[in-house]
């Protein structure tokens, strides 16, 4: 017998879903985030110490400054959305690459 | 799991609770130029008050920085008068561009930018960095952009002004409401048209009810945005201005009888496109990326021509005006766009028929932009310090493109113009138009003292009638700011009318209460949207025009009770799309007013075919009068008058107050 996942029902995430990521292991919790962000998208972690959550994510314009004004290198970092990630060319090798 | 999962109200909930300040000078709208009002006014001697939606430190179109500092007649280099650059940016637009707000920003931009580096922000190249460079000048070490010749736009360092003038706020003791919405100003006797007196907020995180009494009020909000396209999925990335810029100071100002130009000009925009991309972040030739070479698939370079049509060899010309030219124009605005404005006004650009020689085989899409082979300044001038200082660049473009291995020495960035066969502005569908996400672009009528037709009602940044960008909005905010402190010595408090009060406060808290048919913000602001795609956007007549009027009133009738909120912060949210409901309204209002096609205006009225006749190339103005009837008047173009003699002696009596100011945050 193969264990099935616990399944819930849960309504569609609203989409862009994912504007910042947090790294749990570097993010302290402070809330800076938070406070400076200017579309009021994150609320604090009930969980004190916990990194923020992301409530409204559909609403992120995307300025980073949650990301500029973080205390801590690395603790968020700026995910476009899928359908807006540039793409750019090496000149020398004619390679292709895009935003991740 | 964010988003799934319901999550106990983090802030105590004070639904009605009334919380009262007063004040001399009270400033809506803390952005760049509330902020610089307020420093204005603080120094001037007046006890002053922000009320801002978000927070301070980072709020508003500006929060995230700023690149270049355009259309600074007054620096030491320059080699253009502000009364020059004032005329030329006026006759670009064909008049449509405000003459004293414009001057207020030529006059005082450098002014302005000193006092930007007493408060710690760097506006000139003292690492020297950029030895060497033709933009350089060495004397003062100010780097300038686009036209080496006519040096008139600085380059700075400006990602970090905003936080640094919130700090300057603080040590002057300017007391900051933050995530505090305005939601209505009060008038003496809460009489239409009456003197301002103070204004209402709602805390957007408590939900508490938040009076100010006041003896002047400076609306410093910006323009309204998704007047005509909303939809999250699209418009957070691609945006200019954020999602807190709604209009709120036009729809409180209209309620009570201020009188606002322009309002009937909208264009179609790639900014507004759902297809847009972050903004800054692909590769084009303008503004910011300006004089960057293009290159098509095989590497071959797209010619450069200057306003003769000659076509020009090496990319120092780009910088260059043309023959018999004294200077170009470039820059944020410089033109009503989308038109291109006056040939003697036209910088360089990329050959014009670059569509047809493609589709004749002589270029391949897609095209890049080759930072690779500019010269070393300009390369690291346009990536690192224009990409990179620029609102909403270096987080979401420099450090995200090369945590990603983009290197500007190495890699040429895409275009995404001309991929389905024609130009960015094709790319937008008819109907995706917008007001003002760039560009100038209608607002509040004002005087030379940027007060409007209301007593004590002043004006600052975007929401002026035919203004734009930050350094116009640093601009006026400091003026603004330091005329209303001169104002505030003149009056009194007056008593705030209870009735009044009690009315807005019912408006406000009606969305808390759900019904069975409830719907959310965001279904109402794409039902207003749609109705302005359909009766109001590339083709106007009366019978589309009564269609969207009909309609605007039916949903402010009908629809506006369905929309429920569920906290404080979906409170702001909702009260917000009502504030764009009537922005869409007076944008309508001013549509079905001016009875002429414009092509200066990108207004075509298919019952009024002739582009521009004579009699119609004026101000129209529209204010509410206290029965809520429409009334529309016009001014002539010009109609500030003299730039230097209404200036001067506002400008000295400023200087003066200013000086007189306290250091700190003593009273």
């Amino acid at each position: 017998m193969v264990d099935m996942p616990v399944v819930y029902a849960t309504p569609n995430r609203p989409t862009p879903g994912r504007p910042v990521i947090f790294s749990p292991d570097i993010c302290s919790g402070c809330n800076t985030c938070v406070t400076v962000c200017p579309e009021d998208v994150f609320i604090p972690n009930p969980n004190k110490g916990r990194s923020p959550i992301i409530l409204y994510p559909e609403e992120c314009w995307y300025c980073g400054v949650c990301i500029d004004d973080c205390n801590r290198k690395g603790a968020i970092r700026l995910n476009h959305p899928l359908q807006q990630r540039a793409r750019w060319k090496r000149k020398a090798s004619g390679e292709h690459f895009r935003v991740r | 799991m964010d988003g799934y999962h319901s999550f106990p109200w983090p802030y105590p909930i004070r639904y009605g609770q009334q919380d009262s300040h007063e004040t001399d000078v009270l400033i809506l709208g803390g952005g760049i130029a509330g902020v610089w009002a307020a420093i204005a006014a603080r120094r001037s001697g007046a006890k002053v008050t922000i009320m801002e939606k978000a927070d301070t430190r980072r709020s508003g179109a500006g929060g995230t920085g700023v690149d270049h500092w355009g259309y600074a007649a007054d620096n030491p280099c320059s080699t253009i008068t502000p009364e020059e650059m004032t005329s030329a940016l006026v006759e670009n637009h064909f008049g449509y561009r405000s003459g004293i707000s414009t001057y207020i920003h030529a006059s005082s931009a450098y002014e302005t930018l000193l006092e930007m580096e007493a408060m710690g922000g760097k506006i000139r190249d003292t690492d020297d960095e950029f030895k060497g460079a033709p933009f350089r000048d060495d004397r003062t070490k100010l780097l300038f952009a686009y036209a080496y010749d006519n040096p008139y736009t600085i380059r700075v360092w400006g990602a970090n002004y905003k936080p640094l003038l919130r700090r300057e706020c603080k040590r002057l003791g300017v007391e900051l409401l933050d995530r505090t919405s305005a939601t209505a100003l009060l008038t003496e006797g809460g009489a239409h048209g009456a003197r301002v007196i103070g204004a209402i907020g709602v805390d957007c995180h408590t939900g508490a009810f938040v009076v100010v009494r006041a003896k002047a009020v400076i609306v410093a909000t910006n323009r309204p945005q998704r007047i005509f396209t909303f939809t999250s999925e699209h418009r957070g990335a691609a945006a200019h201005r954020g999602g807190s810029n709604v209009g709120n100071g036009y729809a409180m100002g209209w309620r009570i009888g201020a009188e606002f130009t322009l309002m009937e000009k909208t264009i179609r925009s790639p900014f507004a496109s759902p297809y847009s991309y972050p903004a800054y972040g692909t590769g084009n030739a303008i503004n910011t990326w300006y004089p960057c070479t293009i290159v098509d698939a095989n590497d071959k370079e797209v010619p450069w021509v200057d306003c003769n049509g000659k076509v020009l060899s090496t990319v120092d010309e780009r910088c260059r005006p043309a023959e018999g030219q004294k200077f170009f124009l470039m820059g944020g605005g410089n033109a009503s766009q989308p038109h291109p404005g006056l040939k003697k006004y036209a910088g360089p650009k990329l050959i014009p028929d670059l569509e047809a020689r493609m589709m004749k085989g002589e270029f391949t899409p897609p095209f890049y932009a080759d930072l690779t082979s500019m010269p070393w300044y300009e390369r690291e001038a346009i990536w690192g310090l224009m990409v990179g200082q620029e609102g909403k660049t270096r987080i979401p473009i420099v450090q995200t493109y090369e945590r990603a291995g983009f290197d500007p020495a190495k890699d040429m960035l895409q275009t995404y113009d001309f991929l389905r066969g024609q130009g960015m502005r094709e790319f937008v569908a008819p109907q995706e138009r917008t007001f003002g996400e760039i560009g100038v672009a209608g607002g509040m009528l004002v005087d030379w003292d940027l007060m409007s037709n209301i007593p004590g009602l002043f004006g600052a940044g975007d929401l002026l009638f035919g203004s734009q960008d930050h350094v116009n909005a640093a601009t006026t905010g400091r003026y603004a700011g330091a005329r209303a402190a001169l104002y505030a010595r003149s009056v009194s408090h007056a008593a705030l009318d209870t009735a009044q009060i009690e009315r807005e406060k019912e408006r406000v808290y009606a969305p808390l209460t759900e019904t069975s048919d409830s719907i959310d913000w965001k279904e109402l602001n794409i039902g207003v949207a749609r109705v302005m795609q359909n009766y109001c956007a590339e083709l106007k007549n009366e019978e589309l025009l009564k269609l969207a009027e009909i309609w605007l009133a039916d949903i402010e009738q009908n629809e506006i009770s369905r929309v429920s909120a569920g906290n404080p912060h979906q409170l702001m949210r909702t009260l917000d799309v009502i504030d764009i409901l009537t922005c869409a309204q007076m944008i309508v209002h001013a549509s079905k007013a001016r009875k002429a096609s414009s092509e200066v205006l990108s207004f075509n009225r298919v019952d009024y075919p002739e582009n521009d006749p004579p009699e119609w190339h004026k101000y129209i103005v529209i204010g509410q009068d206290k029965n809520n009837q429409v009334r529309v008047t016009d001014r002539p173009l010009g109609f500030w008058g003299d730039f230097e003699s209404n200036y001067r002696p506002r400008h000295a009596e400023n200087m003066a107050a200013m000086q007189g100011a306290p250091a700190s945050a003593a009273t």
